[in-house]
């Protein structure tokens, strides 16, 4: 089975978040860069442990990014994938990387990415690559079983969750559930070194949104402290003043 | 011209999600002076004429067995006819779990530039331009859509439902339905009464609360307010709650309208999946934790000793 897995490069979760340029960019001056959480720990995750149940199985790894990707992109190897496809071009919206990965996400029999970055939080990657594809997508896994040329995927719904059957080739965002992250070894670290990483130069796409500003939310009012021994005045607070029960 | 507007059902009966995305569309469409339209896909049990009520004026109702079950590849080509043929330059989803996997598709298939999440109508004053949370929560973007075809889906609990009198036209319409590839071969109801993502009010706990055996408390009070159940992050790995309620950065992100903490510290990653709350509770025995900062109300407290009166005072002020 060849499987590709699609990551992005994205702040780490506790990254100070600012912008510059009249608040047009995210200020990146300072800021650690990691595997979305949602690629690595579940996406990745789940395809490494696809492969050690099946050895004849090969993951590769594709990328839309600059040269400044390519951290994320081999400690996506050392964690187990076989080889790298990156993008030379800075990702600039959803559809514009959707349409970049198509390029080099054909003839595979599992696309696996994570349910969405947790930057743009867009989550619509998965979706239109699948469009762009024409194969069926299952968003917001939360398990995927393989048995020959047949996927059974777990995804959540409003309430529940749903047992869907799908024969591959076929697009699936992941989430929690899906797999327990894991940490590199040395030589997976080690091994990444030399595996390939191919830099593909972008189709010439043209972008159909475009972030044109940013700002942070209005700061709390701080928080109005109720005694532990007067909780009627606490529930009076949310019936009567912020009206919320 | 249209804004047309995706109706999402389960099992028949239609989300609340999707009357947000009604109201929403309907709003839309008072702005740039189009007709709201709706489209429902399968049979659903509910009248679909009083979904007038939100402000659409037509529901395209597409019949098939095909469409009973969810296929985001067959909805997909289905929506893309029904737009083409009502004109509709706005295409409304809700951004819940249909609508993550449609929006992007036919964006896709539309040639349609997409806002996932918005949470805010748009701006039409230059162009069209959408606001929708970023960075989990720790920002917000104003966002162009730059095509003349236009696709938003709408963050859960982002947008009050309004209804007033008014009853839509249901219209057959005839589409080309391919057979699914996917098949649904098996459905679970998640442990919680309410479904976390749709839900109103959110009552989480994290490791103040010791263990697993402590969780009837925090039920009692949900089931009180109403409320959908959730847990951070260390308690599902902990096996102590099902994953499907961990709420954060790497679990659901979520947006009620009151969120009620208890035992939980507030870790940046946490608050990252559960800032968008109109309203945040944190009781907590440790007043230097950090979600006191992000909270609008707060009791440093024993939780064992504070939320068993929380539900007798909720009881008292509900008069049951």
């Amino acid at each position: 089975m060849k499987i590709l897995v699609c990551i992005s490069k994205t702040p780490d979760t506790t990254a100070k978040i600012a912008f510059t340029d009249n608040n047009t960019k995210f200020a990146e001056a300072g800021v650690q860069w990691i595997i979305n959480p949602y690629d690595e720990w579940y996406a990745l995750v789940r395809a490494i442990e696809l492969k050690e149940a099946d050895a004849s199985t090969t993951i590769h790894l594709a990328t839309v990014g600059g040269a400044d990707a390519e951290p994320i992109i081999r400690k996506a190897l050392a964690l187990g994938g076989d080889e790298a496809h990156r993008v030379n071009a800075e990702p600039t919206e959803s559809y514009f990387v959707a349409a970049q990965l198509a390029a080099i996400a054909k003839g595979y029999d599992l696309v696996l990415l994570g349910k969405e970055t947790i930057d743009y939080n867009g989550g619509a990657v998965g979706g239109m690559l699948a469009e762009l594809l024409d194969l069926p997508y299952i968003a917001n896994a939360t398990n995927l079983q393989i048995a020959g040329t047949t996927a059974t995927v777990k995804r959540e719904i409003e309430g529940g969750e749903e047992t869907i059957e799908v024969a591959l080739p076929v697009v699936i965002s992941c989430q929690k559930g899906m797999a327990e992250a894991r940490i590199p070894n040395m030589r997976g670290i080690m091994a990444a070194r030399t595996k390939p990483l191919k830099v593909v130069e972008p189709a010439n796409i043209e972008a159909m949104t475009q972030y044109t500003s940013f700002q942070l939310p209005p700061a709390k009012a701080g928080v109005k402290l109720v005694s532990p021994d007067n909780v009627d005045e606490l529930v009076r607070l949310l019936h009567e003043e912020a009206r919320a029960i | 011209m249209s804004v047309l507007i995706f109706v999402d059902h389960l099992h028949g009966h239609i989300k609340k999600a999707s009357h947000e995305a009604l109201t929403y569309g309907a709003k839309i469409a008072e702005q740039t002076g189009d007709t709201a339209e709706a489209v429902v896909l399968g049979n659903v049990s509910e009248d679909l004429a009083a979904l007038g009520q939100h402000g659409v004026k037509k529901v395209h109702h597409v019949q098939s067995d095909a469409l009973n079950t969810f296929d985001s590849q067959v909805y997909t080509k289905v929506i893309a006819q029904v737009a083409e043929q009502s004109g509709a330059k706005v295409i409304v989803f809700s951004n819940n779990s249909s609508g993550k996997a449609l929006a992007p598709r036919v964006a896709v298939r539309l040639k349609a530039g997409l806002v996932a999440g918005a949470t805010a109508l748009p701006d039409i004053s230059n162009g069209f331009v959408v606001r929708k949370a970023v960075f989990s929560g720790k920002a917000v973007a104003n966002v162009a859509i730059k095509t003349d075809v236009k696709v938003v889906s709408l963050n859960v609990n982002a947008f009050t439902i309004s209804t007033s009198e008014g009853t839509a036209e249901v219209v057959p319409f005839n589409a080309t339905v391919d057979a699914p590839k996917t098949k649904i071969v098996g459905s679970t109801k998640t442990s919680g009464k309410v479904s976390l993502t749709e839900a109103d009010v959110v009552v989480s706990a994290g490791r103040g609360l010791k263990g697993p055996e402590n969780w009837k408390m925090v039920e009692d009070l949900a089931d009180e307010l109403g409320a959908a159940l959730a847990c951070s992050r260390p308690v599902a790995d902990a096996h102590w709650r099902p994953h499907n309620e961990h709420v954060g950065q790497t679990g659901i992100a979520i947006a009620p309208n009151l969120y009620i903490a208890i035992g939980i510290s507030g870790a940046i990653q946490h608050l990252a999946g559960v800032n968008r709350s109109k309203t945040i509770v944190v009781i907590n025995k440790d007043p230097e934790a950090p979600f006191f900062k992000a909270a609008d109300y707060g009791i440093v407290g024993d939780a064992f000793e504070v939320v068993p009166k929380i539900t007798e005072a909720v009881k008292k002020i509900k008069g049951h």
